[in-house]
Formats: C-alpha cells, sequence, structure tokens
C-alpha cells in the first residue's frame, strides 16, 4: 500500500494500447474533467488508449478488466467498500487522482465532527441518507500504484502519467515543496513580502505555485510533502504572526485536511467547526493588507 | 448502462441504472401502466458531501474556496454567488473594472461548460454515437474546433484565475491579482474564432432533428434591465414573480424527498416545477442577448421552441455560447486593470444571500454571519435541484412520445431529454440546514 505514491509510483505494465477506466466515488468530477480538459491532447490519448469505462464521456460502458483505472473521489458511503475492493480485483495498474482521492477531500472535515448531526442536521429524513462516518482515501482501504495529487490534478502531470504508461518508465513528477516552484519561477515570498500565512513550505508541488502567483498564500491543495515540518511552521505562524490557534488550524483544515501531518495540526488547533474558538468576536476583515 | 426490461403484459418500464454523459451519478426511471405513466423518477445517488455542514464556523474567503469543490464544471459560478452574497452584506463597493471581470470570468465559464455539454455530451445524442469520441472517428474537424473553443473557455478563466477548475484568485472585495491588459489581448485571436465557431454551432444544432416534444414551461431565471444576467439582476418568472437576488427564499424552498440525495426545490405557490438554465434565460431575457447572439437565435428559427421543446436546449446553449464569446471580446476591448483589485472590508453580522445565473441556471446561496464574521448556516441551492421536479414532469410529458418506439429507442430517448437539462448532479448532491417535510 502505497501512501505517498506520487514519490514512488510504480513502474507501469506495458500494454498496446491500454483498457482504461474512469470512475469516481465522493468528489466533484473536477480531476476527471481535467482529462476532457486536455483539449490539444484528448484525440491523440484515445488513439493510444482504449477508453472502455467512463460513464461521464461515454455511453459504452465496460465492467472491466482495466490495464488502467483513475480513481477520483473518497470512500465515503458504505457501497464504496465493497465497490473498491471489487475495481482493484479487476485493474492491473490503479493510479488515484486527486484530493478526495489521496487524502479524503475536503469532505474528510466530517471526520472531525458528529457525521449524526451533519445529517440530521440538514435532512428532514436522515434515514433514507447512505454514508460512512469518516471520508477516506482509497489507499486506506486497496492498494494504490500511483497517485496524481491536487484539488484539482494538474493537467501536465496527467499528460506526463500518461505518457510514461504508454511506455512503462516511471513517471516523472517532482518531489518538492511549492516553495522550490516559488523559487524557480522568481515569485516574490508572499510569506516574508506580504506577510500571509503560506502553507508552501510543506505543501507537496505540482500546480506550478498558483496561489503565490496570485497573490495569495498556499492553501495545501496537493497535500503534504512527504517528513514535511508542519508543526514548525505552525508555531512560526503563532508565535511571529501573533496569530490565534485556531487560525492557524483553519489553514490546514483544507482539501487535504487528513492526511497527516496536517490531520495532526487540525485535531491539534482546531480549525473545523469541532474545534471553534466561541470566544473570538472580533470582525473578520479581508482584502487590502 | 443498464437497460432492464421488466415487461408484465400491459406494463412497461424504462431504466437507467447510471446516466453516461451527465455530470454525476444519477437514475432514471419511467414506469407506463396502459398509457398512463405511474412513476417518473430521476434518482440521485451520488454520495452526499455536506458541504452547508462544513462552511460552518469559516470566514467568508474560505467559503469562497471550499464552495467551488462542489462542482467541477462549475466552480466559478459557486465563487461567484458567495463572494456577491458577502458583499452585499457588507456593504462592499468593489471596483467597477472588478465588476467587469467577474463578468468576463463568467463568461470563461460558460464558453468552457456550454462547448462540453453540446459537443461532448449532448450531439452524439443528435448524431447517434456513444461519445464525442466516438464521433471524433467520423467528425474530427468539427471535435476539433470544439475542444478548441473548449479550451478558448477554459483558458480566460485561467488567466484570471490561475487554472481552469478551482480558480484561486476571486476574494470578497474583488481579486486577489488582476491580469494585465497584455495576458487578455494575446487570449483574443483564440475567442475570436471561438465565436465565429459558435455562431456555426448555432446553425448546426438548430439543423439537428429535434424529436417531438411540447409543453409551456414555468421559468425562472435572473434578468437585468442592461445586461445578459450573469451576477446581477431580479429574479424574475414567466407568470409574475420578480424579487430581488438576496429573496429566493420569498418565492422557493427546498423539499427533502425518499430516493434522492439531493432536495428538490418547489415554489411556495405550489404551482409545481419550473425551469432554470439557458432555456429559462433566452426565453425571460432576450432583450439583453449581445447583437450577434440575437442574430444568431433569429436565424435559427427556435426563437420559442427552445422554450416549448426541452430537446432545443441545444439550441439555448449554443446561442449563449455565441453572447459569452462576443461579451468577452467587448470586456477585453474596454479593459483597463482595476485602480484597486481588492477593496479593504470589515464583516458585520447578518444574512448574506445572492443568486447569480450558473451555466445550469440560478444558483441561490444564503449565510448567516456571527459578530466575529463566521458562517454559522448556510444553504445551497443548485440549477439541478430546482430543475429536478421539472425534469420528473417532462418525463411524463415524452412518455408519450416514446410508446411506439423500441424499448431501446426509448430508453435512450429518454436519456437524451434528461441529458438536455444538463444536470449536474454533483452540485445537486449536498446538504441544507433546512428540515421540511415532504408534503
Amino acid at each position: 500500500m502505497t501512501t505517498h505514491a506520487t514519490a514512488a509510483a510504480h513502474h507501469a505494465p506495458v500494454v498496446a494500447r491500454p483498457r482504461v477506466g474512469v470512475v469516481k466515488f465522493a468528489s466533484c468530477d473536477g480531476c476527471q474533467l481535467t482529462l476532457l480538459d486536455l483539449e490539444d491532447e484528448l484525440l491523440s490519448i484515445v488513439e493510444h488508449f482504449e477508453i472502455v469505462d467512463f460513464p461521464e464521456a461515454t455511453s459504452s460502458r465496460s465492467p472491466g478488466p482495466y490495464d488502467v483505472l483513475f480513481v477520483e473521489g473518497s470512500v465515503s458511503e458504505p457501497a464504496h467498500l465493497e465497490r473498491i475492493v471489487e475495481l482493484r480485483r479487476r485493474t492491473r495498474y490503479l493510479v488515484t487522482i486527486g484530493a478526495c482521492a489521496t487524502a479524503g477531500g475536503i469532505q474528510a472535515l466530517r471526520n472531525w465532527g458528529d457525521h449524526d448531526a451533519f445529517r440530521a442536521g440538514v435532512y428532514a429524513h436522515p434515514e433514507w441518507i447512505q454514508s460512512l462516518a469518516r471520508s477516506t482515501p482509497i489507499a486506506e482501504h486497496v492498494a494504490v500504484d500511483a497517485e496524481l495529487r491536487g484539488c484539482p490534478i494538474d493537467p501536465g502531470q496527467l499528460v506526463e502519467l500518461l505518457t510514461a504508461l504508454t511506455t512503462g518508465r516511471r513517471p516523472q513528477l517532482r518531489d518538492e515543496s511549492v516553495c522550490m516552484e516559488c523559487k524557480r519561477r522568481g515569485v516574490v515570498c508572499v510569506m516574508v513580502g506580504k506577510g500571509i500565512p503560506c502553507l508552501g513550505q510543506v505543501t507537496q508541488t505540482g500546480c506550478g505555485a498558483i496561489c503565490p502567483r496570485f497573490g495569495r498564500g498556499c492553501y495545501g491543495c496537493f497535500g503534504p510533502r512527504e517528513q514535511a515540518n508542519a508543526a514548525g511552521l505552525a508555531r512560526h505562524l503563532q508565535m511571529a504572526g501573533d496569530r490565534p490557534r485556531e487560525e492557524v488550524g483553519r489553514l490546514f483544515a483544507g482539501f487535504t485536511a487528513y492526511n497527516e501531518p496536517f490531520r495532526s495540526m487540525v485535531t491539534e488547533l482546531g480549525g473545523t467547526r469541532t474545534g471553534r474558538a466561541a470566544a473570538d468576536t472580533a470582525p473578520t476583515t479581508g482584502g487590502k493588507r | 448502462m443498464s437497460t432492464a426490461t421488466k415487461k408484465v403484459v400491459d406494463e412497461r418500464l424504462y431504466e437507467v441504472g447510471e446516466l453516461t454523459r451527465v455530470e454525476g451519478e444519477g437514475s432514471l426511471r419511467l414506469r407506463v401502466r396502459d398509457g398512463e405513466v405511474v412513476e417518473a423518477r430521476l434518482g440521485i445517488f451520488e454520495t452526499p458531501r455536506y458541504f452547508e455542514q462544513l462552511v460552518v464556523g469559516r470566514t467568508p474567503d474560505e467559503v469562497i474556496d471550499m464552495v467551488a469543490r462542489i462542482c467541477g464544471i462549475c466552480p466559478v459560478a459557486y465563487q461567484m454567488s458567495a463572494s456577491h452574497a458577502f458583499e452585499d452584506l457588507f456593504g462592499i463597493r468593489i471596483d467597477p473594472s472588478s465588476r467587469a471581470l467577474r463578468r468576463l470570468f463568467y463568461c470563461g465559464e460558460w464558453i468552457e461548460s456550454h462547448a462540453l455539454h453540446i459537443y461532448l455530451l449532448h450531439a452524439p445524442d443528435f448524431l447517434g454515437y456513444p461519445s464525442a469520441l466516438d464521433m471524433a472517428a467520423d467528425h474530427r474537424p468539427l471535435v476539433e474546433k470544439a475542444l478548441a473553443m473548449k479550451k478558448a473557455g477554459n483558458h480566460l478563466v485561467k488567466i484570471l484565475g490561475g487554472r481552469p477548475i478551482h480558480p484561486v484568485s476571486v476574494r470578497v472585495g474583488g481579486w486577489s491579482r488582476a491580469p494585465r491588459v497584455s495576458e487578455l489581448k494575446e487570449h483574443r485571436a483564440a475567442l475570436a474564432d471561438a465565436l465565429a465557431f459558435a455562431q456555426e454551432t448555432v446553425r448546426i444544432v438548430s439543423g439537428f432533428t429535434m424529436p417531438a416534444f411540447a409543453r409551456e414551461p414555468r421559468v425562472v431565471s435572473l434578468r437585468h434591465a442592461a445586461e445578459y444576467p450573469f451576477n446581477d439582476g431580479r429574479i424574475v418568472s414567466s407568470d409574475g414573480i420578480d424579487l430581488a437576488p438576496s429573496d429566493w427564499r420569498d418565492a422557493f424552498q427546498e423539499v427533502h424527498v425518499e430516493g434522492s440525495n439531493a432536495l428538490h426545490a418547489r415554489s411556495l405557490d405550489g404551482k409545481g416545477p419550473y425551469l432554470v438554465g439557458p432555456a429559462a434565460r433566452v426565453s425571460l431575457a432576450a432583450e439583453q442577448l449581445h447583437p450577434l447572439a440575437k442574430d444568431a437565435l433569429a436565424a435559427s428559427g427556435y426563437a420559442d421552441l427552445i422554450r416549448t421543446n426541452m430537446f432545443a436546449s441545444i439550441v439555448a446553449r449554443a446561442v449563449e455560447l455565441v453572447h459569452a464569446l462576443a461579451e468577452a471580446l467587448d470586456i477585453i476591448d474596454a479593459y483597463r486593470p482595476p485602480a484597486e483589485p481588492l477593496v479593504a472590508w470589515k464583516s458585520r453580522p447578518g444574512v448574506a444571500a445572492w443568486a447569480t445565473e450558473a451555466p445550469r441556471g440560478l444558483l441561490f446561496h444564503r449565510y448567516e454571519v456571527d459578530e466575529a464574521g463566521r458562517i454559522t448556516a448556510a444553504q445551497i441551492v443548485p440549477p439541478t435541484s430546482q430543475n429536478q421536479a421539472a425534469i420528473e414532469a417532462d418525463l411524463v410529458v415524452a412518455a408519450k412520445e416514446v410508446l411506439d418506439l423500441s424499448h431501446e429507442e426509448a430508453t435512450l430517448r429518454l436519456e437524451q431529454m434528461i441529458r438536455s437539462y444538463d444536470p449536474c448532479i454533483s452540485c445537486a448532491t449536498h446538504f441544507l440546514d433546512l428540515t421540511i417535510e415532504e408534503a
């Protein structure tokens, strides 16, 4: 079972025109849409790959077997538990795509809350609703051969993975922090330059440092780097910025909150609704800094 | 796609266990006994993700990032309804140039979403293919141009927001970064090519054979005196509803119906289902269409059929593509970067509510905000949950037209009709702090 497959993506078996499936669990469909957003490459992709199952794009269906299966979304309801095991059985090379599949997604914030209260708080008939108390990444349930991080995944990384699959080589995906990307691109550090809290130093690169380039701090949508010192960053943000614990907790309580070490930061500092600081009554401000 | 056939003498069951070429997971079930529809159901089994609960305790800017993740196809719509709701409550006046950029942002999303739906999801029904990828084998230049048009929309969102899906730059008060004039000018040629192809698209889709279908729907959309509706205007209907964009709840409510993980929206006056989306907008706001889009609509011969024949929504979508591309070019030509891309603001407690026009129709957000500027309750009403009752009513209308077809053809026709709504099931599946018992 791989939890950091970006760094350790397996070699894929070489197959002429592999049979490919694209399936979803709990998700927004944005990562599978990234495949359809490869407008320049899409028609040549279907020459190299046989898309046998991709319900969002085609009415032709296949239950497998699949040479390659792209799995979007998190395991989030009882039926998902059996379904992912069954899909794994019919798949040679399983790739998880996006923050939901690799980290449980934004919906994993419920893992810190009271699931029954969530369900009842919204539905007149919670008993009609099937869902699990926790939203979990695919790798918590079955072995994963490679993963593409991000909310959503990066089109360039997807093309790299597809290209690698046609030759059976290992995909070349950078294993470094967003900070490195900013330095390479000459982006002025938003934390040093503007005092904006940024998760760039503890977050896996892949996005192209979009948020710092757009005047914002990174919000961690590609998830934590291996051995990221999240606790150190959290301490720095509290001390140097004089920020309340819960505000720092909320930085980590995003799209990849359920991956360690972000998970421990949320548990320790708060940031989801269970960890909310009730005493804080000063208005929120925004806009110009 | 499982097409189960359980014929019981004079009873027919049309069933699609998992709808394809739609966004998200849904099913269709139509049961006809002696020519009478006894069951018409659009099932939504997409798993719930509890967005209205997840945003509780968070700040307005965090909400803008979070609600985008309701939908990978229309994240901009979620960011727009949320940001306008908060700006309305906090009394923020964004820079006029920021406002123009918000319209441009929406143009990009409509282009991307409508191009995706027309060519990748819906046209294969009219031309007899399981997918656009199969369609490309016989119509490669057409699919290539469609992909180029889609890319023009996606790239526009990317210029403004950093990436086409879940862009990052929309903030309460404006933008974290406004584009340089040159960045937009560089994209002008691609948009102009796409505009020419959008005009051709109106001609192509209005030449498709439309299945017979007729009804007079009640239609609802935003309408603005001077603009085709994106971010601003009043909520109006074909039968006299006229509300501020914050007051959706004065005329509508949501109801939890068994067998669906989405909540159905209903009007409080009991007048039954209503239709939102391109066909509703073109019906209610045709006057505000860009002149090029008006011309395209007039030449299509579909000005009235768009409202009465659900299958013709593909023409409405194409007309809106012309509008979005023409307006995008106009905005780019007039663009001056905002003097103040992001204005300073301070939260105040109260109710933040607003509706904007997502590609698929009216999208209403409502947030209760406390003294500290944190969300205490949220309600998000996406277009597909408003259309769900209309889709089921239209299945009854469509049933009459399909009884003479083979079972397979009939099932396909029904699925095509549902795709005419461009249902976004990931959007529709979410949870509200609203508990109203099914009547």
